[in-house]
């Protein structure tokens, strides 16, 4: 393959790479926290962007996505305080089957208020057709933002979980709840922040994907599987593998695009997930000890 | 003899509904109870693993899709009379003749033999899959589930003799012993009777399995596995098989469903459909058998019927957290099942 | 123990006892299925909007004949099982004159035989040339054979001396479909396909599989699929500095798919009827007072653009009604064999010509090609 052409294969790769790492990092917030994988994660994409998208042909741009991540996290404030936050000691099938549930009934949900057309942020910079060439490959300028925004988020967590009272807080509930009880963190709080922050960061991530993704009221659940697998490749809970595993797997399915037909694409990274958990369940830089840890 | 108190009178309610329905010259209504069977017959084998064997599956809906494609790819083969497999095959008799559409006559596998195949080929699956499978816990399994259902349908999904998107079509009708099971009007009343006499066969075999020494040994892991282990209970056999055999249940019924609608399509394999079956068994309670069973019945038959409208997917996350919040064991308990537990 | 029981069957024989016994009172019963929601929700939801649409308007008119007509919707959210199952009921319980609908060509497939069996007639909004190839008695579909799409792109490719093309699709029925179509007539027109490839209608990203594309040195693409993901194909290729032309099929049909590629949609061409340039139709044209009428009526209405997709429900209820009339009467053989008698009537999607032998009753001239300049459909020239 001639090297423009492998270039091109792997800025695809890397961008969708950053779409999964920003979805993973979602799920791990809150499994860190909570211990809960939340299915709904996908919706909290979908949602900051339609909001973004109403929001947006009346109000300037940036503004119109600060008040649709205010308001997924709002939303996500919620799932937590309505379905969440009073079950005692919950079993696992339980918080899936409800949080798959609470999924559906967003997805719905929106489907009721948005109805079933396909809309789309303006781009960031630059419009559909504009492109930057890069040694003989092009990307475009919104793939860029993309990239930039999730690299900036991840950043910003970083900091947040390593410096900051609240970051350092919430790693303690991970670590050991009635310990972080004991000295008199407000657990409960720290849930419900835990699904803010991941409903914030799906909704950025959702509107910076909107102008090249489009947004449909349907589209979460399937960007949601390719969090978790990337989630469960990385190591669940662990952050900064997800972003490893992230661009790894969208490597993985650009360059599979490349040998066999495009039909099986998503069979491949379905395929790889269930190979991690048979294999290696702690995921590719994961200990199954450091699971219990589930340190950022 | 009560253990198979329910059955009996699940055997009077299908022939008492029957009867009703012809009194009432609603015959049509067999139609949507009969597919309902074919999906309770699913959410029974899948009781048995959630409730039983405590191992939730999040891509059932796969298996139903095996076993349903596998007979529909057989039985409406277009084989060459002549060809020396075609030869080969009809030796051994499995080959059965069946009218498109456009009165041609065709030549493909016979819908028994198809069935064994099915049926075969989903064991097999769930042998492979189930191995590594049973060893994961928690989330993971849930996800491993998920992702074995997933593959199911982007395969289906995509390949080209599976008819893609569009799955198989025109598969004839399944014939028993001077009876047939499809969908067309005539024989309506005997396919309600095949599928609902399915149910019980499976029923009373699921009966008889808690009440032996594998059903105990299956709450034994439920109730704790360590303990089981300890007491020299072999779980991960008793887990595989249950998996197997709950997965054999659902390839059963798809290739029963897939004569009876005279086709399947890949949305057999998606997996809103495994996390229905899912919702069903949660909702009657994960153990409880005929709570699975009326909760299936109901809630397939509602949706089939349309009722609901656009708002049938919404209706069943509602149920679904409603129940996973309020009452996570299930709606439906009589309360004789609780007294003296078997 | 046993009340539960018996609560149990007496629930279930009352929810049956009570449920509506079909009336006949005058009333003409059409039955539809349509994915108003789900994969298909691009075509069933304006498709079931415009069928409410004329039944509203006929209703008011007097009806037809002077008999009301019911509609009975059915969403089926693009499910064959479901479309199977509300066939079923459409038929033997609704008693419904005629089905409209369903949306994919999947569906349609799938309830071909059934309707056969119970001599209910199918009025189909799906495009497979397989639905009336071989034509069954009771079957019938308005929109056009996507084969007359694929030779229109290639009587256009041809023209201009194209003859190195790549293939994209969607994994739907419709996209399958289509693909089969462009290799079967692809040697016919001396067409050479490099590459042809099928992507998951859900896709958000389809820049791997042009890559691919671009690496065959193509001289031009088609794209052949009914949802968002069309407009998607457009930006990707744009943004690859991929500057060969790119045609789509008539599934195209919907401005929202070019506001949604913006720029990018700049000089796509593709065939498709005439609704969407009524206005640019001579004033003796047979179908433009037709199409400027439910244009009007559609947009006042539901505050939307219209869409071909709505237009082939469109042509499925005037079809009936039609025949309907001609028949004088409700008489399922009769009001068929009036659908397979008329001609010359013009409806959204181009002026049909049915007959025994076809129950489509289009043809090529039926399509326009048309292509997109500053953000709205013109027609090619």
């Amino acid at each position: 393959m001639p090297f423009d052409q492998i270039l091109q294969y792997f800025l695809a790769g890397v961008t969708e790479g950053a779409i999964y790492a920003t979805i993973a990092i979602g799920f791990n917030i809150i499994y860190n926290t909570t211990g809960i994988i939340n299915f709904a994660q996908g919706e909290f994409l979908v949602l900051g962007g339609m909001i973004a998208v109403t929001l947006s042909a009346f109000l300037p741009l940036p503004l119109a996505i600060a008040l649709a991540v205010a308001a997924t996290m709002a939303v996500g404030a919620l799932v937590d305080l309505v379905f969440i936050r009073w079950l005692a000691s919950p079993s696992v099938l339980r918080l899936v089957v409800i949080t798959i549930g609470v999924s559906i009934l967003l997805r719905e949900g929106m489907l009721h208020v948005w109805d079933e057309k396909v809309r789309a942020l303006r781009h960031f910079t630059g419009s559909e057709i504009s492109s930057v060439r890069f040694l003989g490959a092009h990307i475009a300028p919104q793939a860029l933002w993309v990239l930039g925004i999730a690299a900036v988020i991840v950043a910003v967590l970083a900091i947040f979980f390593r410096f900051t009272l609240v970051g350092r807080a919430m790693r303690a509930c991970a670590a050991n709840r009635t310990a972080a009880r004991l000295c008199g963190i407000n657990t409960r709080w720290m849930v419900t922040l835990s699904f803010c922050l991941s409903a914030g960061i799906g909704a950025l991530a959702g509107c910076a994907l909107s102008p090249l993704t489009q947004t449909q009221y349907d589209m979460g659940a399937p960007l949601a599987i390719k969090g978790f697998t990337v989630a469960i490749l990385g190591g669940l809970g662990n952050s900064m593998a997800a972003v490893a595993a992230g661009l790894i797997l969208g490597l993985l399915e650009v360059f599979s695009i490349s040998l066999l037909p495009l039909a099986y694409k998503d069979a491949v990274s379905l395929a790889v997930l269930l190979i991690v958990l048979f294999l290696r369940p702690g995921g590719l830089f994961g200990r199954l000890e450091a699971q219990r840890l589930k340190e950022f | 003899m009560r253990r198979y108190l329910p059955v009996l009178i699940l055997a009077a309610v299908v022939i008492a509904v029957q009867l009703v329905v012809r009194a009432a010259g609603a015959v049509y209504y067999l139609t949507q109870a009969t597919m309902a069977a074919y999906y309770c017959l699913v959410t029974v084998g899948l009781c048995l693993l959630m409730g039983y064997a405590g191992q939730i599956s999040l891509g059932h809906a796969g298996f139903f899709a095996i076993g349903g494609y596998v007979s529909a790819f057989l039985t409406t083969l277009r084989l060459e009379a002549a060809a020396p497999a075609s030869r080969f095959l009809s030796r051994l008799g499995v080959l059965a003749e069946r009218q498109d559409l456009y009165e041609n006559l065709l030549l493909g596998v016979s819908p028994w033999a198809a069935l064994a195949a099915a049926v075969l080929a989903t064991a097999l699956v769930a042998l492979v899959i189930g191995l590594p499978v049973i060893r994961l816990k928690g989330h993971y399994l849930a996800m491993a589930t998920m992702g074995f259902g997933l593959i199911v349908f982007r395969v289906l999904l995509g390949t080209r003799f599976l008819g893609e998107a569009d799955g198989i079509g025109g598969v004839p009708p399944l014939p028993l012993f001077g009876l047939e099971v499809s969908g067309g009007r005539a024989h309506r009343v005997e396919s309600y009777y095949v599928a609902w006499a399915l149910v019980l066969a499976a029923l009373l075999l699921a009966v008889n399995l808690i009440h032996s020494r594998v059903g105990r040994a299956l709450r034994s892991i439920h109730g704790g596995e360590e303990a089981a282990n300890a007491l020299g209970v072999n779980t991960t056999r008793y887990k595989l098989a249950t998996f197997v055999l709950s997965a054999v249940f659902a390839g059963v019924a798809g290739v029963f469903l897939t004569h009876y609608n005279g086709g399947i399509g890949p949305s057999e394999a998606a997996s809103m459909k495994s996390v229905r079956y899912v919702a069903i068994v949660a909702v009657g309670g994960m153990d409880n058998l005929w709570g699975t069973l009326i909760a299936g019945a109901l809630l397939n038959f509602i949706s089939l019927r349309g009722y609901l409208g656009s708002y049938d997917d919404a209706f069943f996350a509602g149920i679904l957290i409603l129940v996973m919040l309020f009452f996570p064991d299930g709606l439906l308990r009589p309360r004789w099942l609780k007294r003296g537990a078997p | 123990m046993r009340t539960l029981w018996t609560k149990i069957v007496l629930a279930f024989a009352l929810v049956l006892a009570a449920l509506p016994v079909t009336a006949q009172g005058g009333t003409i019963k059409v039955g539809a299925i349509l994915g108003v929601t789900g994969p298909a929700s691009n075509l069933g939801a304006p498709e079931a909007k415009t069928l409410e649409m004329l039944v509203e308007l006929t209703n008011a008119a007097g009806g037809i004949g002077g008999r009301k007509v019911e509609l009975v919707l059915k969403d089926s959210g693009a499910n064959p099982e479901k479309a199977i199952s509300f066939t079923r009921q459409l038929i033997e319980e609704e008693q419904v004159l005629a089905i409209i609908g369903p949306s994919t060509s999947g569906e349609t497939l799938k309830i071909k035989d059934i309707c056969e069996e119970n001599q209910t007639i199918l009025l189909s909004c799906a495009s497979g040339e397989a639905i009336v190839n071989p034509v069954a008695k009771w079957v019938f579909k308005t929109p056009q054979n996507d084969s007359m799409a694929a030779i229109w792109i290639y009587k256009y490719l041809k023209d201009k001396g194209i003859s190195r093309i790549g293939v994209v699709v969607s994994n739907t029925g419709f996209g399958n479909l289509g693909k089969g179509q462009l290799e079967k007539y692809a040697p016919e027109y001396g067409m050479e396909i490099l590459i042809a490839e099928v992507y998951d209608k859900e896709a958000t990203d389809l820049t791997g599989v042009l890559t691919k594309v671009k690496a065959k040195d193509v001289q031009a693409v088609i794209n052949w699929s009914i949802e968002p993901a069309q407009s998607l194909v457009v930006k990707n290729m744009r943004q690859l500095g991929m500057t060969m032309p790119l045609l789509q099929s008539h599934g195209f049909g919907n401005i929202k798919y070019v506001e949604a590629a913006g720029q990018a949609a700049e000089g796509i061409v593709f065939p498709c009827g005439r609704l969407l340039v009524a206005d640019a139709l001579p004033a003796s044209h047979p179908q433009k007072a037709l199409l400027e009428n439910y244009k009007r009526q559609y947009e006042s209405k539901f505050k939307e653009d219209v869409s071909t997709f709505g237009g082939h429900a469109y042509d499925a209820f005037t079809i009936l009604a039609e025949a309907i009339k001609r028949a004088g009467s409700t008489d399922k053989d009769k009001v068929r064999q009036a659908i397979e008698n008329l001609r010359g009537f013009a409806g959204t999607a181009g002026i049909f010509n049915f007959s025994a032998a076809d129950h489509n009753g289009l043809d090529m001239s039926s399509f326009e090609m048309l292509t997109v300049k500053n953000g709205k459909f013109v027609v090619l020239k």
